[in-house]
C-alpha cells in the first residue's frame, strides 16, 4: 500500500493554511496528526493533489477562559488524556480518549483531525455531541463558531466550507455536580467502536435528582448522534430507579436504527445501546452524587 | 513531484536523504536508509511493527511523512543499544523471557514498553496490556512479552528505566 503522489506544503498559521486551501480547492487536504489521513491515502481512498501541513500553525495548550474549556484544534490525543485542565473541566472527553486508537495513534491523532474527519463510531465527535462543546474554525471570512450538534453531515463528512479548518474546541466547563461515563463495546480494545455511547447527567443544585441528561452514541448511524432530548425528559426531577434508567436506555434503542455490516448486525447494535446506556446514564449519575461506580 | 533534501537525525546521527512528498517515514528508513529494525506490517498504524520514537515519543513510521521528521529526533530500536551494539537492558529481558519468536514485531513491542516503563516506572500488568495492545504479535507470544516488560520495570525501578534515550 502505497500513497498516490501528492505535494506538500507546512504552514506556520491557520491564515496561511486558508490561503493555501484556497489557492488549491479540492486538490488539497488538510494534514494534522495524519492517523486518519494516512492510511486513507495508502488505501488510495483519497487521492489529494496537495497536503497542507498544520502542525506549526499553533503551540498553544489548553486553557479556561470565561466558562468555558478552550482546547486547541491541534491538541494531541495524548495531551487529553493527561491534561490537568482537560481531566478536570471535561472528564468525559479525557476519559473516552483512553478508547481511541493505540498509543501511537494517540501520539500523533489531534482532537480538531478527529472531529473534521467525522467517523461515525469516533469517541470523540461523540462526546463533542454529549458535552455541547463549540467548534471554532477559521475561513477566508475569518472565524466562526459551528456547534457540535451541527457539525456533523454524513459519513466523513463535516458542516466544514472546504477552505474552512477547526482551529478550538470551546467546551462548557465540567459543574461539581455533574457525572459522566463513557462505554463501548469493541472485539479488541483499540478496535473501532461497534457501539459508543457518551452520558453526561447534571444533578439538581439542592436534592440528589437528576436536572440534565444527555446521551451520545457512536456506530449507529453515518454519524455521531444526540439522543433526542425528548428522550431523556423522563428522568429529570427523579433519583433515577433502576427502571427509570432502563425505560429511557430503551426509547434511545428505539430511537435508532442502526445498519448491519460485517462487525455486528443492526440488532445487536441497538441492544449494545440499550444494554450501555442504561450502565453509562447510572454510572453517571452515581459519579455526580460521588458515589463510586 | 519534487523530490526535496530532508535532513533527518536517526539515533543520533544525521542523514541527507532526497524524499518525495508522499514517502513516509518508515519508507525512507527501511529503504533508503537500510534499517532494518523499522518494519512494513500493515501501513495503517495498527500493528506497531514500524514504531520510532519521535522525540522520544512512540509513533507510526508508516503513517508519518518523512518530510515531517525534519528537525526532530527520531530513534529506531538500535538507538536504545550501548555502545558497540550492546543489548539494552529491555532487549536482555526479552531474549531472557523467551519474548522473541520470529522477532518480526519486536522492535515495536520493545520501543513501546520502553516509553512505558520509562514514563510510569512501575506499570502493572493491565498497563503493559492496555500499553502494547497496539503491537500485533502474529507469533503470539504475549505472555512472555508481558513476562519481559515486567521484569525489565521490576529491574528499572521507579523514576524510570536505565540507558535513557536523547530527546
Amino acid at each position: 500500500m502505497v500513497s498516490a503522489a501528492f505535494d506538500y506544503v507546512a504552514v506556520d498559521s491557520y491564515d496561511e493554511a486558508v490561503q493555501r486551501l484556497v489557492e488549491h480547492g479540492e486538490d488539497a487536504k488538510v494534514i494534522a496528526g495524519g492517523q486518519s489521513l494516512v492510511p486513507m491515502l495508502n488505501l488510495r481512498l483519497a487521492r489529494p493533489a496537495v497536503l497542507i501541513d498544520i502542525n506549526g500553525a499553533d503551540r498553544r495548550e489548553p486553557a479556561v477562559e470565561n466558562g468555558m474549556l478552550r482546547v486547541p484544534a491541534l491538541t494531541r490525543h495524548r495531551t487529553l488524556l493527561e491534561h490537568p485542565l482537560v481531566r478536570r473541566h471535561c472528564p468525559l472527553l479525557a476519559g473516552a480518549v483512553r478508547h481511541v486508537g493505540n498509543v501511537r495513534v494517540r501520539n500523533r491523532g489531534t482532537l480538531g483531525g478527529s472531529l473534521a474527519h467525522a467517523d461515525p463510531t469516533g469517541e470523540i465527535g461523540a462526546c463533542s455531541l454529549a458535552v455541547n462543546a463549540q467548534v471554532v474554525v477559521r475561513g477566508p471570512g475569518g472565524a466562526r463558531t459551528i456547534p457540535a450538534r451541527e457539525l456533523f453531515v454524513t459519513y466523513l463528512t463535516t458542516a466544514l466550507a472546504a477552505e474552512e479548518i477547526i482551529t478550538d474546541v470551546l467546551i462548557p466547563v465540567a459543574g461539581p455536580r455533574q457525572g459522566w461515563s463513557f462505554l463501548e463495546m469493541v472485539r479488541r480494545t483499540s478496535d473501532f467502536a461497534i457501539v459508543g455511547v457518551a452520558a453526561r447527567v447534571e444533578l439538581d443544585q439542592q436534592a440528589d435528582v437528576i436536572a440534565v441528561a444527555e446521551v451520545a452514541l457512536a456506530g449507529v448511524a453515518d454519524r455521531v448522534v444526540l439522543a433526542a432530548p425528548g428522550l431523556l425528559t423522563g428522568l429529570a426531577g427523579r433519583a433515577p430507579a433502576a427502571a427509570g434508567l432502563a425505560s429511557a436506555a430503551a426509547g434511545i434503542a428505539a430511537s435508532v436504527d442502526p445498519a448491519s455490516d460485517v462487525h455486528a448486525s443492526g440488532g445487536y447494535r441497538r441492544r449494545l445501546v440499550q444494554v450501555l446506556t442504561a450502565r453509562a446514564l447510572r454510572g453517571a449519575f452515581d459519579m455526580a452524587r460521588g458515589v463510586a461506580a | 513531484m519534487t523530490r526535496r533534501k530532508v535532513l533527518l537525525a536517526v539515533n543520533d546521527r544525521e542523514h541527507e536523504v532526497w524524499v518525495t512528498p508522499s514517502d513516509s517515514l518508515l519508507d525512507v528508513l527501511h529503504d533508503e536508509l537500510g534499517m532494518a529494525d523499522v518494519r512494513y506490517g500493515c501501513g495503517e498504524g495498527v500493528c506497531g511493527t514500524c514504531t520510532v520514537l519521535l522525540d522520544g515519543e512512540p509513533v507510526n513510521g508508516c503513517l508519518l511523512l518523512a518530510v515531517q521528521a525534519e528537525g526532530r529526533q527520531v530513534t529506531t530500536l538500535r538507538g536504545l543499544m550501548g555502545a558497540g551494539e550492546a543489548m539494552h537492558p529491555l532487549q536482555e529481558c526479552f531474549l531472557r523471557r523467551g519474548a522473541a519468536q520470529c522477532g518480526f514485531c519486536t522492535p515495536g513491542m520493545v520501543l513501546t514498553a520502553f516509553d512505558l516503563v520509562r514514563r510510569c516506572g512501575r506499570p502493572t500488568r493491565e498497563e503493559i496490556r492496555y500499553a502494547l495492545v497496539g503491537n500485533l504479535c502474529r507469533c503470539t507470544g504475549y505472555t512472555k512479552i508481558l513476562d519481559a516488560v515486567e521484569e525489565y520495570a521490576a529491574l528499572a525501578g521507579p523514576g524510570g528505566a536505565p540507558g535513557a534515550v536523547a530527546r
